[in-house]
């Protein structure tokens, strides 16, 4: 684990750059997160998404798929991979301070 | 008198029955079986069928021959499952109450899921080899091909069987190659993934596989939808792929009636502790096979694997015992390569598929991660196997847990 400093704040991250913790996500943190993925700005879309993501991941405990996104987050997938291209799950985990996405074997 | 209820008499339902029966006592617990269906399709097979190597005899063979005759046997859909009120009501009105269940529904593809994939083109230049009607269709289609575009595509993980779409590649690549064609084929493995497979030491050595077989590998698309009319698949970001075949692996999905029970996720599979196999919202539900949402590879083979915890774990619930954490998401899997040679790759939750020599260690007689003939064999005998031995309960010289033992770390 290495540490790493985002917006004033020092906070332990994975080799990839997730936080570790969720908690100690700031809102100031999602902009610069989303630096390090290629995201310049983060507009209101970005927000949703990310606001869903954190909202859903305290209820249910684990960072919702792209298909959670669209079913209960009402967001399409087309507009997800216009906003994080090339990879949305993974891309705005990290904005929203969640850690990597688990793929499957 | 207490009542296990059993919901699927596919692989992993079956396998339970038959493990439950013979030791629990009759006068304290009867067990009930719910499936809707009477043939049992072996479906390890289904990837043979499309170049004529099973047919559809081979794959099929009636439920009723592997279930103990000491049960109750339901044939019918389910309506719903009421875990509150520990009962299920099947479609024609019937309530089953029930001390303990075991949900085992499985899983299956939903081509609907994506647009333009189940349109007029299905089963004409668009198949599924999951389904024994993909299979056969596909089968039809192949033996008059004289060549074009073949486009091989996971639509979404996780799949039952991960390993099985690069083996239809790599058994296309053999069998145009045995009909003369090769040169008229051209192959595309077109993936979600970031490479041929999810863990690296075994995404680099089947990706290099791909390589020397002519296989294109086109990693990292998502598909959005197919353009049927166009024989063109698109990503969400508008990448779009010819394709004169399309072979699809469609979004897999656990059963409608875990999704009218709201009981799944997103996919319908069921929150399932990764260890116990109990449910995380109902004490005494347990789930195994392709129903649950673990991260472990969706198939029979670890469906075998979890049997074995889940044996112990009954009874241990029955018995009012703590549970075991005995599953460790053990998979092992033969990968049939084509030309008479299979890989075999054996791996858990967090130790990747490394090289080495199975099961006996330094022994084998089969290879990790490595192409032998042997592990042809291995597979090839593994029907044999699954109608003799495997559902029947018995034991299998492969152990629940994952060992290092033979294994060589790179």
């Amino acid at each position: 684990m290495a540490e790493l400093t985002i917006a004033g704040k020092t906070v332990e991250v994975t080799e990839d750059g997730f936080l570790v913790n969720p908690d100690d996500w700031t809102k100031e943190m999602a902009p610069e997160l989303a630096k390090t993925e290629g995201i310049e700005e983060l507009n209101e879309m970005h927000w949703k998404v990310i606001d869903f993501m954190r909202a859903d991941y305290k209820e249910k405990g684990q960072i919702p798929t792209i298909r959670r996104m669209k079913n209960a987050g009402g967001i399409p997938i087309k507009e997800l991979y216009n906003l994080f291209p090339q990879g949305p799950a993974k891309k705005a985990a990290k904005a929203a301070g969640l850690g990597k996405p688990q793929g499957c074997i | 008198m207490k009542h296990l209820l059993v919901l699927g008499g596919g692989t992993a339902g079956t396998m339970m029955v038959n493990k439950l029966a013979p030791v629990l006592d009759k006068n304290e617990w009867r067990i009930t079986l719910v499936d809707e269906y009477e043939t049992h399709y072996y479906q390890p097979g289904f990837l043979f069928i499309p170049w004529g190597i099973y047919n559809k005899q081979d794959v099929i063979k009636p439920k009723r021959d592997f279930y103990p005759s000491d049960i109750d046997v339901i044939m019918s859909t389910i309506e719903v499952i009421e875990p509150e009120q520990n009962r299920v009501k099947l479609s024609d009105g019937k309530i089953l109450n029930y001390d303990m269940m075991i949900i085992a529904t499985g899983s299956k593809i939903n081509p609907a899921e994506t647009e333009g994939m189940k349109e007029e083109k299905w089963h004409k230049n668009i198949f599924d080899f999951y389904t024994i009607e993909g299979a056969m269709a596909l089968r039809n289609f192949i033996k008059y091909w004289e060549g074009g575009k073949m486009v091989i595509n996971i639509t979404e993980m996780p799949i039952k069987c991960p390993v099985a779409p690069l083996e239809f590649a790599f058994l296309s690549d053999w069998y145009f190659t045995e009909q003369g064609i090769r040169d008229k084929v051209e192959i595309e493995y077109v993936t979600p993934l970031p490479g041929a497979f999810t863990k690296p030491i075994a995404s680099r050595f089947l990706g290099d596989f791909l390589e020397k077989k002519n296989i294109k590998l086109t990693a990292d698309y998502s598909i959005g939808r197919v353009d049927h009319e166009n024989n063109k698949i698109v990503s969400w970001e508008e990448q779009a792929i010819d394709y004169d075949v399309l072979v699809t692996i469609p979004t897999n999905m656990g059963s409608d009636v875990i999704a009218r029970s709201g009981m799944g996720d997103d996919l319908n599979f069921i929150p399932t502790d990764p260890n116990t196999l109990q449910s995380k919202n109902f004490e005494n539900i347990f789930i195994i096979g392709d129903a649950t949402d673990l991260p472990s590879s969706k198939a029979g083979s670890v469906a075998h694997l979890q049997a074995d915890v889940l044996f112990e774990n009954i009874q241990r619930a029955m018995d009012g015992r703590p549970l075991k954490k005995g599953f460790d998401g053990h998979a092992n899997c033969f990968i049939e390569s084509g030309f008479g040679k299979g890989i075999l790759i054996d791996f858990n939750y967090k130790v990747e598929p490394l090289p080495g020599k199975f099961p006996l260690p330094g022994v084998g007689p089969f290879s990790l991660l490595e192409e032998t003939r042997m592990n042809h064999w291995g597979k090839m005998t593994f029907r044999w196997v699954y109608w003799n031995l495997l559902l029947k309960g018995a034991e299998l010289p492969i152990e629940a847990q994952m060992t290092m033992a033979g294994k060589k770390r790179q």
